[in-house]
């Protein structure tokens, strides 16, 4: 497709020019782009030196900011401001049971999460191409000249739909995607060609939002993953949340508006790192209305709030040493990844459960991005001395489909070697049956409810058998970023009627097309009907929103307080049928601040619940 | 760029290894020559070529994953070296478990379950390892016929007997595993 392509054929680099490949780590609290120079992975840094971007991006009123510049703004703009985008990726707004905890105006639509910003409503994958983009907008200043290739990481455990949608940012941040990585994998190709490393190895990569555990087998150059496991929702980020609710409960903090959310939450993260060193933190924070909370959170009470945490990643340690059919013993060194590990209490566990102290000489920021670069630079084919290795990864995730009952039929067993195909027969179960629906899922437990739903399509123009005469072969097809494919055919009767679907969760090349020329063809565009529509839909989400929110917790409300609101909600319902955009984002914005309060009540609600031991992040 | 090597899909899993058709097999053999053939069929060698070869590549890898996840494990190694018999006694069409070794079975999954119930992880420990070592036996046995004395009438259900005990294994260790967890929560 033309539109993708980086550069015209005609100038396409020489075989013997060195291709520009690009390693890059998208992660939920940070990123980073390294690449391979004079034969050593390094990281591209800023101008001021700065090697991280923070995964930030903030819709301002100007245009789009990403990293430092966004982070400014986090408390002041924070529903503008969009932290941790990585944690809505393929995720729909049932999958978030802590949706409230992100001061966002979200938006529900099939598959994937949509968030409400002043420049429109932004999905995840939107979202990441912004840091994406300035990703490659540094490689290709430091690099001098467009970017040929990259690898891009995502968690071992992610599942189809956030592979799909990160494949997806990257493509719409116009980078050519040579391979998805997953990132104790490349983890483990830095430190293991680092360190000629022969043996077993464990990877514990732990996050802002996400935890994977990985083992691997390095033999004479090769990576042979046996077994991943994690959790593709649990990360730095929670651990400061525990300490922003220890905090609430400790000050006897009022109901906090998302700024004040925003703003203790970046105190709660600087306390934790200052733990990593320290015995005591001092959290010290104003609130929007000028009160200042001030505690001290101590190493015990830290360790303490968070001891379930720390315990909820062992468990994914454990069942993926099962599956490798491994003891802790037979583990010949674990190396730590990501800023999190740097918590001593993980630390603790990590050397308690594998009887060894993990080994630390990589910095656990940058030792996936550097991994990915040296995958880079060898798929896009420079050649380097030692590029004699090769990588064999595995699916986290049984695939399979759904039969009578409810029940799954597993085709691809979770840690299968990618690439994999695997096909199943099945049969019609009526006379004369000419359809046969196919329920493509993703999941490990037996009932096709407990599993995630990817796809959903119709084998059509099967020719009239008797019942159970047809054969129908559904093949699945894994390829080596992980993503899969499925067709189906019927086969005795050498009618070939086949399809290939992807996932739901995928946007079509279409969709991408659209978006890219979106993003391009700005001035073109109508702005005052763009804005209207905006506007428009807006108005349809808080609509929704706040009805859903007066029929939940309506009880946390006095009349007059009600009826303030749902005179706001008619005022609002008037202007929706007009065709002016600015009444209608005045009276978008009355309603906003007639149920601000209201939403802090839910808020602390929820907050209180959680303290309470109803855990609100409950879902795996 | 590496010269591109075709897999020949018509050859056999053992053919594809160089190794003889045999139950007894050297696992390191099986390792080495996994690993030599995808490193000259894996996609991530061809990540820079044509549409074409990526194709190729990606078949040709399942092709090698496939053979040798069938090879590796000695239950879907046994059902396979039936298979290339001709042998149409497999699957759901074989033959009927007898209805001790069946009886002896469920009574195991019963008592497992109990054990879970009890949360006796020492107890669940015990009929695992009775359910492997009955598997390591039927295993040495399928060894003689296959690779000795030669196969028999009864050979198909013997593998039929060990597919059966390796899947009640895999889900005593699985209820091991959950035990674990639970007692930590």
């Amino acid at each position: 497709m033309a539109l993708f392509q980086i550069s015209e054929p005609d100038e396409a680099p020489a075989p013997h020019t060195r291709r520009r490949a690009v390693g890059i780590d998208l992660g939920t609290t940070n990123s980073l782009v390294a690449t391979v120079r004079h034969g050593l992975a390094v990281v591209l840094p800023d101008e001021e030196g700065r090697p991280l971007v923070p995964s930030i991006v903030r819709y301002a009123e100007k245009g789009v900011e990403t990293g430092y510049a966004a982070m400014a703004h986090q408390s002041d703009d924070a529903q503008n401001t969009i932290v941790s985008a990585k944690r809505l990726m393929g995720r729909g707004l049932t999958d978030l049971a802590d949706a409230r905890r992100f001061p966002y105006r979200f938006v529900d639509a099939p598959g994937m999460v949509k968030i409400t910003t002043r420049s429109g409503v932004k999905t995840p994958v939107e979202i990441s191409a912004e840091i994406l983009r300035a990703l490659r907008t540094r490689a290709e200043e430091s690099l001098a000249g467009a970017i040929d290739g990259a690898v891009v990481t995502v968690p071992a455990y992610f599942d189809e739909a956030q592979r799909q949608a990160t494949k997806d940012a990257a493509r719409l941040a116009g980078l050519n995607v040579l391979r998805l990585l997953n990132e104790p994998t490349a983890a483990a190709i830095a430190y293991g060609l680092d360190n000629a490393s022969e043996g077993v190895y464990a990877i514990y990569d732990l996050g802002g939002g996400t935890f994977d555990i990985s083992i691997l087998r390095l033999s004479k150059g090769v990576f042979e993953v046996l077994a991943t496991n994690g959790d593709s929702a649990l990360g730095g980020d929670d651990f400061d949340h525990r300490v922003l609710c220890w905090m609430i409960e400790a000050a006897k903090l009022p109901p906090l508006a998302p700024p004040d959310v925003r703003s203790l939450l970046v105190a709660s993260r600087e306390a934790k790192e200052n733990l990593s060193e320290h015995e005591t933190a001092l959290i010290l924070a104003t609130l929007a209305d000028g009160q200042t909370v001030k505690v001290t959170l101590t190493k015990a009470i830290f360790t303490d709030i968070t001891r379930n945490l720390v315990g909820k990643t062992m468990q994914p340690v454990k069942r993926a040493l099962r599956d490798a059919q491994l003891q802790p013993g037979d583990v010949q060194g674990v190396v730590l990844v990501g800023g999190a590990t740097r918590m001593p209490q993980i630390r603790r566990a990590v050397a308690e459960f594998f009887g060894q102290p993990p080994l630390t000489n990589l910095n656990p920021d940058e030792v996936v991005a550097l991994g990915a670069a040296v995958q880079a630079n060898k798929l896009a084919g420079n050649q380097e001395r030692n590029d004699d290795w090769l990588l064999l990864d595995v699916i986290p995730l049984s695939l399979g489909l759904e039969t009578m009952g409810g029940l799954v039929e597993r085709i691809v067993p979770r840690n299968a070697t990618i690439p994999v195909a695997r096909a199943q027969e099945f049969t019609t179960f009526k006379d004369g049956q000419t359809a046969m629906a196919i329920h493509v899922v993703q999941g490990e437990r037996d009932q096709v409810a407990d599993c995630r739903s990817l796809a959903r399509f119709e084998l059509r123009g099967i020719p009239p058998m008797t019942a159970g005469a047809a054969r129908i072969r559904v093949a699945f097809q894994v390829d080596a970023d992980g993503l899969l494919d499925v067709a189906a055919r019927e086969e005795t009767t050498g009618v070939e009627s086949s399809i290939t679907v992807k996932p739901s969760y995928g946007l079509t090349d279409g969709e991408i097309a659209q978006m890219l020329q979106d993003s391009f063809a700005h001035a073109e565009d109508d702005m005052q009907a763009r804005s209207l529509v905006e506007a428009q839909v807006e108005a349809d989400r808080i609509v929704d929103a706040t009805q859903t929110a007066l029929a939940t917790d309506g009880v946390l409300l006095t009349d007059d307080e009600r009826a303030t609101i749902e005179q706001s909600l008619a005022q609002l319902a008037r202007m929706r049928g007009g065709s002016d955009h600015l009444a209608l984002r005045g009276a978008v914005e009355a309603l906003n601040r007639a149920t601000e309060d209201f939403a802090s009540r839910r808020m602390d609600r929820s907050v209180a619940r959680a303290l309470a031991g109803k855990r609100v992040d409950a879902f795996q | 760029m590496a010269a591109f090597l075709v897999i020949d899909f018509s050859r056999d899993h053992f053919a594809l290894f160089g190794l003889p058709q045999r139950f007894r097999l050297d696992a390191d053999a099986l390792d080495r020559a996994y690993r030599q053939l995808q490193g000259v069929v894996h996609p991530d060698l061809f990540a820079n070529g044509d549409d074409t070869q990526k194709r190729l590549a990606s078949q040709s890898a399942a092709r090698v994953n496939e053979a040798y996840s069938a090879l590796k494990n000695p239950v879907t190694r046994a059902d396979y070296l039936l298979s290339l018999q001709d042998n149409d006694a497999r699957g759901a069409s074989g033959p009927q478990l007898p209805v001790d070794f069946l009886e002896r079975q469920l009574e195991r999954r019963e008592a497992a379950n109990d054990a879970a119930a009890a949360h006796d992880a020492l107890a669940l420990g015990t009929l695992l390892s009775e359910v492997r070592t009955d598997a390591r036996k039927m295993e040495e046995r399928l060894a003689e016929e296959f690779d000795g004395a030669g196969t028999g009438d009864e050979t198909p259900m013997r593998v039929r007997e060990l597919t059966f005990l390796a899947k009640l294994a895999e889900d005593l260790d699985a209820m091991q595993g959950a035990l674990d967890s639970e007692d930590e929560s």
